[in-house]
């Protein structure tokens, strides 16, 4: 089942916690390695909240839950996170 | 580029486009500008504090205090029925944006550029035309629209004034088309992608954008074909 939506529909919600754009950083999946952009992510919408997979392995990235009072999210699935400088963006 | 926090813009015009969309201009003091492609997160809170928020893509791009939107409406959904049905001049409309770094394009970019819509998910790519025919960009760049039936075009009217030696339009019907239309409807399948876009090339990027179950597709037959899925950007907006 192909995923509902991607990562660029995380660039508001994380933007709440992050400064820097996430749908350029590049995310290295901890359960299979491979490193891509974030706006590439397969993201869920949950009941809950949005869960971002990986695109190459679909396990779990990140979850991601905004509420009333703030944004709570897990980086359950993420060995690092590169941040690109607008340059390089591309 | 990232501004976070919720601001307030004024609606100061609403155009209907299609039958079920309508474009939204609103006035945004201190917007920062932003690139074509970005989308803003839309918040409506009910009398009774609930929420829900959107994105939704900007038809707009570059400096200045006015932003445009364009909304089709889902019979059952929350939030663009408001959007479309209800919303007039001079209400307010809380937001959050611009959003997004990533599918986007910027008036320096030299290479030729695809884009792919269907249905509302010309939004940005209409910003993209915009910005490239505001800047004389000499890139060239097609876009190949898809819509249920001639009516359902947002911007159709100001897409085809645009074409040009370096904008290419080309139309694509999945239900009704025009009067004496050379081809029945049909789904933009993989022998209308080879004949109408560019082909795979180190001096091209591609845009596509829509319905996830139309951005799957398109997205799997330019890879199919030899594109390279690097140079294959792709804004899923929800749905089948
Ligand atoms: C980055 C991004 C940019 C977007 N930009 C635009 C834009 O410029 N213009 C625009 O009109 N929309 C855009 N969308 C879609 C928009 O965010 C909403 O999903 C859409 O307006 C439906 O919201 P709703 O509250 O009316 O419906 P909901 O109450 O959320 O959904 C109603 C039902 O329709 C289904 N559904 C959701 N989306 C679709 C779809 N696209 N096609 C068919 N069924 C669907 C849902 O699964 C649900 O069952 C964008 C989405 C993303 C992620
Ligand atoms: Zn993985």
């Amino acid at each position: 089942m192909p995923a509902n939506l991607d990562g660029n529909v995380l660039a508001g919600p994380l933007s709440e916690v992050f400064q820097f754009d996430s749908t350029t950083a590049l995310v290295e999946c901890m359960h299979c390695g491979d490193v891509k952009v974030f706006a590439v992510a397969q993201v869920w919408e949950d009941p809950m909240g949005l869960v971002a997979r990986c695109s190459t392995c679909a396990e779990v990235l990140m979850t991601v839950v905004e509420t009333a009072t703030g944004t709570v999210i897990e980086l359950r699935g993420i060995a690092s996170l590169r941040v690109q400088s607008e340059a390089v963006a591309d | 580029m990232v501004t976070s926090g919720w601001k307030v813009g004024t609606v100061t015009a609403t155009r209907t486009q299609t039958p079920t969309g309508r474009s939204i201009d609103l006035a945004v003091p201190g917007w920062p500008g932003n690139v074509a492609g970005q989308h803003v997160d839309v918040r409506l809170t009910a009398p009774d504090g609930y929420r829900a928020v959107r994105s939704y893509s900007l038809a707009s791009s570059g400096p200045g205090e006015s932003i445009q939107l364009a909304v089709d409406r889902l019979p059952e959904g929350e939030v663009s029925p408001y959007l479309v049905d209800d919303l007039r001049p001079g209400d307010q409309l809380e937001f959050r944006g611009p959003l997004g770094g990533w599918f986007v394009w910027r008036p320096e970019q030299v290479e030729n550029v695809q884009l792919i819509g269907g249905g509302s998910g010309v939004v940005p790519l209409v910003a993209m035309v915009r910005s490239h025919a505001a800047g004389g960009s000499a890139a060239k760049f097609r876009l190949l629209y898809s819509v249920r039936a001639p009516e359902d075009a947002f911007f159709a009217d100001e897409l085809a004034a645009l074409a040009n030696d370096t904008f290419e339009l080309t139309w694509a019907y999945t239900r009704t088309v025009p009067a004496g239309w050379p081809t029945p409807p049909g789904r933009v399948n993989r022998e209308l992608v080879e004949r109408v876009t560019f082909a795979p090339s180190p001096n091209l990027m591609t845009f596509i954008c829509g319905p996830t179950g139309f951005v799957e597709a398109v997205s799997n037959i330019l890879v199919d074909t030899g594109h390279d899925p690097a140079r294959v950007k792709t804004e899923r907006f929800g749905g089948a």
